[in-house]
């Protein structure tokens, strides 16, 4: 009989009767070829591959991570409580030890969801590793974690939830922002002055093919992870590189994805976008798990698989060589850039323009950082949508100093209610969620 | 009249039901070595005055197929299987003869690469040079499309006895499970064959000239002509003859919990409205899973003979059987023994339990019936455990649609049912440890061949629609059309009955009285680019297990 070497949980959650709308890409059919090569290859009769059901998560989950206009029900349909839920199941076993690495192949995806949620972006409402990360850091009193985001697009949202936590060190690896949404993730998005560096971005030009890939991943991505040395490795395993994806231009295959999750060696897996549904996912998750269990992947390969066609360029290959170097470069100078980042006076504040494409609203953001020696530091977010709901938003971070503490409570406590539709403290000291009465 | 027969590992029960109830009952042992002479003693003692031409039928369940899995005595067959991408199908090699060859169709089932004739012509000039009668085929996505497995066929039938193909021995996906399951078929089909016709002739021979139906795992029956081309699917059907004996019994509404109390083991099974649960795979037995449907049964290697003994401060009860209990002659204590002990139970010689018993006791720091007292108790505990987690396991089932996540039925049985030997012995002690009320099935000692001789025709069909190809299938029927872009899942439905319906009385089924119901019934719109290109169906049929119509209110009357 078959045997896994890695102890393997999988949470698979396809959500046959959930679909963004009915000839959008994030659909109830997404998922369904990948459930029918799942269950022909029998994986689950596989002696150390284990199906766990997903649970459900709770507001108080959600509200660790986000701030929901009004409310977490308003944004969230009960497919997202269940894919983040199926997340955190995964989270859960790894952490207990009923297995040693886990997949969350469930939907809808979140990575494009930021803090404040105003509605959806890029398919995500809310961020499903966030949830899990921080259920962990609750439940677990994990500290650092790393997430390593392989969407082929840029994981705008979780860089916005971590931007000033230097305990989680994002790095994201998506095609080049100037050819695809959300346009973000520039090699000089290093996170904010406190955590200047726990934020990476390698964005690889058009037609990347494995060769490429598996590059960024030697050569700037795990010599970085042993640096930072994590107590978790997250992988938003996003699966649109694949060079039969609809809507990029990449050229990874299945073989490819299998390869880079052996290297990356991630506890968890966590599945986001994807949207070639016939030609690359069931190929690309048999892969991924076949990889995740050390078991033997090399039989798996696209009906349509051609090396020559997928070769990359010399121009693409110089390139990518270019940006890791520039990436690692960044890494190791990352005390020398935030002591530059903090000397400028305006160093504690930005104002954002967010767009939430799948909903069409425009957030406007003031974003204020306290300047902190000790901890991520106390933050403030004025937010506003063309939908004319205003909010303010009031974080203090897990391991805050007693100072950050007190300038939390202060901007919380001082808010003119009158403003705002909301005014809320996300008190992460004491996992806490607090509404101003209007 | 019926007759029900139920063989087992150590007796053969078997019942004579007329519509008035239960006319007759006996209880022989089993001689594993002869299956077939422990039939006719059975049968014999049964009827002898009986007027053969009143039986209008004979149920079965025989340990025949499963005991030859079991202990690996089954012949050499042939294997044929092409996998394509994925896993490497020389992984999931089950004989000697297994060949891996060039071929392979894609999850929607398109052909990716053809079968080699020439390579398939040599396979079988090597199987026929090793003298192989049988031989089975199996090519992944067959169930999306049989073409390749059909193409093996042709090439291979006419050198060979008989060939199963995978698309027709299970219309669900699984090609590991597939593979082993036609494997099992083509192994089991010799033995299956022979000894049924042996049975069948010596009744003819002594003027019987009764239908006989064999019991499947499923709980339902088949003819014994339909159970030549699957022939595994009779193996496994003990634990469901005693869940189908004890289905009258359980809660009208709600679900019940049904233990099946042995020697060797205690066998459990969830009704839920009298009706029970199916495993959503198949039967796993001997190291092999397949896709064999069956009830979905849990066995506790806990029973009346299993070997207690005092290991590092802890009391420790089976999984093995060392013999009989110590009254009986056996050489270990048992909990039959303390049933003895207590004075539950009239059985053997107490004196030999008593003896037995006293160095058990001495380790335990108790007198030989404080002993016996606690090993009943904790054997008694043990099973209520096993038990919680049956219905834990059953309720960590994974959905995959929003609706049944907010559904989210919850198995929870208020009632245990309780057969075999010591059954009326257990029940007070079991509701005693237990928030549930526990009751004895009545007959408990035969009620698995009343099971057997009441269980219902089933089966089941699988149908897939691709309206974006133009074609619906149903694997196991070998059937196929094409159908126009409008087809859709009501019409599926209707489609899927009539093909099950067609295929329930041939198998033995009363047409006017079929319970079918709608299992799995999925419909989802296939996208291209941005819009519409068709729709990709699933459906899938069953008779439910259940007992017969016209012999309801005899299993009622038992009470």
């Amino acid at each position: 009989m078959l045997k896994a070497k890695n102890k393997t949980g999988l949470v698979f959650f396809p959500a046959f009767d959930w679909a963004i709308d009915p000839t959008h890409p994030e659909r109830e059919e997404r998922l369904l070829y990948t459930q029918d090569q799942v269950v022909e290859e029998g994986l689950l009769d596989i002696d150390g591959l284990v199906e766990l059901k997903p649970e459900v998560v709770e507001n108080a989950d959600v509200e660790r991570v986000h701030f929901c206009l009004p409310d977490p029900q308003a944004v969230m349909t009960e497919s997202h409580f269940i894919s983040a839920g199926g997340a955190t199941t995964i989270g859960k076993a790894v952490m207990d030890g009923t297995v040693r690495k886990g997949f969350a192949l469930v939907r809808p995806p979140g990575h494009h969801a930021m803090r404040v949620v105003h509605g959806a972006r890029g398919f995500c409402n809310v961020n499903i590793e966030a949830i899990m990360i921080e259920h962990l850091r609750q439940a677990y009193h994990v500290d650092r974690v790393a997430i390593v985001d392989t969407d082929c697009h840029h994981g705008d949202g979780t860089q916005d939830i971590y931007w000033h936590d230097p305990d989680t060190l994002f790095i994201s690896i998506h095609q080049d922002g100037r050819t695809l949404y959300p346009g973000s993730g520039f090699p000089n998005e290093l996170g904010g002055p406190n955590a200047i560096g726990t934020t990476l971005n390698i964005p690889l030009p058009p037609h990347t093919s494995e060769e490429g890939f598996l590059y960024a991943i030697e050569h700037a991505v795990l010599p970085i992870l042993a640096d930072f040395k994590p107590q978790l490795i997250i992988n938003s395993a996003g699966q649109d590189n694949h060079f039969s994806d609809p809507i990029t231009n990449m050229n990874f295959t299945a073989h490819g994805y299998a390869e880079l999750t052996r290297l990356l060696n991630a506890d968890i897996a966590v599945l986001e976008g994807g949207y070639a549904i016939e030609g690359a996912l069931p190929y690309v998750n048999l892969g991924i798990i076949l990889a995740m269990a050390g078991m033997d992947y090399s039989h798996v390969q696209e009906p349509n698989y051609d090396p020559e066609q997928l070769r990359q360029s010399e121009s693409v290959t110089t390139s990518i060589a270019k940006i890791c170097q520039l990436v690692r470069a960044y890494w190791d100078h990352r005390q020398a850039i935030a002591a530059e980042v903090r000397a400028k006076p305006d160093c504690q504040t930005r104002t954002r323009q967010i767009f939430y494409d799948t909903d069409g609203i425009h957030e406007t953001q003031d974003e204020t950082i306290r300047l902190c020696e000790d901890c991520g530091g106390a933050l403030r977010i004025d937010s506003q949508s063309d939908r004319g709901r205003r909010l303010l938003a009031v974080h203090i971070p897990r391991k805050a100093c007693a100072q950050c503490q007190s300038q939390g409570h202060a901007w919380f406590e001082q808010a003119d209610t009158k403003q705002y539709n909301l005014v809320a403290l996300q008190d992460r000291t004491t996992d806490s969620y607090t509404v101003r009465p209007a | 009249m019926i007759v029900g027969l139920d063989v087992g590992g150590t007796h053969a029960d078997v019942v004579l039901l007329g519509h008035e109830g239960v006319l007759n009952e006996v209880k022989v042992p089993t001689d594993p070595a002869n299956l077939f002479q422990t039939v006719l003693t059975a049968l014999d003692q049964l009827t002898a005055d009986v007027d053969p031409h009143r039986i209008e039928r004979m149920v079965m369940s025989t340990t025949l197929t499963t005991n030859a899995i079991i202990q690996r005595k089954l012949p050499q067959v042939g294997m044929i299987v092409s996998g394509g991408p994925g896993i490497d199908p020389n992984l999931y090699r089950t004989n000697d003869h297994y060949a891996c060859v060039k071929g392979s169709i894609d999850h929607r089932g398109r052909e990716v690469k053809p079968v080699e004739a020439a390579e398939i012509e040599a396979r079988c000039t090597k199987f026929k040079d090793a003298g192989i009668r049988n031989v089975g085929v199996v090519t992944k996505f067959s169930t999306r499309n049989p073409a390749q497995e059909i193409a093996i066929a042709k090439i291979l039938e006419d050198h060979f006895d008989k060939v199963f193909l995978g698309h027709r021995i299970s219309g669900n996906l699984s090609f590991p499970r597939r593979i082993v399951t036609t494997y099992l078929n083509a192994a089991v089909y010799p033995i299956h064959r022979q000894f049924f016709e042996a049975v069948q002739k010596t009744l003819l021979q002594k003027g019987w000239e009764v239908p006989i139906r064999i019991l499947k795992a499923d709980g339902g029956n088949t003819s014994f002509e339909a159970s030549i081309d699957y022939p595994a699917q009779t193996i496994f059907s003990g634990p469901a003859a005693s869940v189908m004996g004890s289905l009258a019994f359980g809660s009208e509404k709600g679900e019940t919990l049904v233990m099946d109390v042995g020697g060797t083991t205690t066998d459990m099974a969830v009704l839920v409205d009298q009706v029970p649960l199916l495993d959503p795979l198949g039967v796993e037995l001997g190291g092999h899973k397949t896709l064999i449907r069956a009830l979905k049964t849990h066995s506790v290697g806990i029973g009346g003979d299993s070997a207690v003994r005092f290991e590092n401060d802890r009391l420790r009860v089976g999984p093995h059987r060392d013999g009989p209990a110590l009254a009986k002659g056996g050489p270990t204590p048992t909990p039959t023994d303390a049933l003895v002990i207590m004075g539950k139970a009239r059985l053997g010689d107490r004196e030999k339990a008593l003896q037995g018993f006293a160095p058990l006791a001495d380790a335990m720091g108790l007198g030989v019936e404080a002993a016996a007292a606690e090993v009943f108790e904790h054997t008694c505990r043990l099973i209520l455990a096993e038990a919680d987690e049956m219905i834990a396991r059953i309720n960590q089932q994974p959905v995959y649609t929003v609706h049944a996540m907010q559904a989210d039925k919850k198995v929870a049985p208020a009632t245990i049912l309780v057969l075999g030997g010591p059954a009326p012995l257990l029940a007070e002690k079991l509701e005693s440890l237990s928030s549930r009320k526990v009751g004895v099935v009545p007959r408990w000692a035969v009620a698995n061949a009343i099971g057997a001789a009441l269980a219902r025709t089933t089966c089941e069909v699988n149908l897939h629609a691709d309206t974006e190809q133009g074609t619906v299938f149903a694997p196991e029927e070998d059937f196929q059309q094409s159908v126009a872009p409008s087809f859709d899942r009501r019409q599926a439905r209707r489609m899927a009955l009539d093909l099950l319906q067609t295929k329930a009385v041939a198998r033995g089924a009363n047409a006017e009285h079929l319970e079918m119901e709608i299992t799995e019934d999925l419909q989802f719109n296939m996208v291209r680019g941005f819009s519409t290109t068709g729709k990709n169906v699933r459906i899938r049929a069953q008779v439910k297990p259940g007992l017969i119509h016209d012999y309801d209110p005899v299993a009622g009357r038992l009470m």
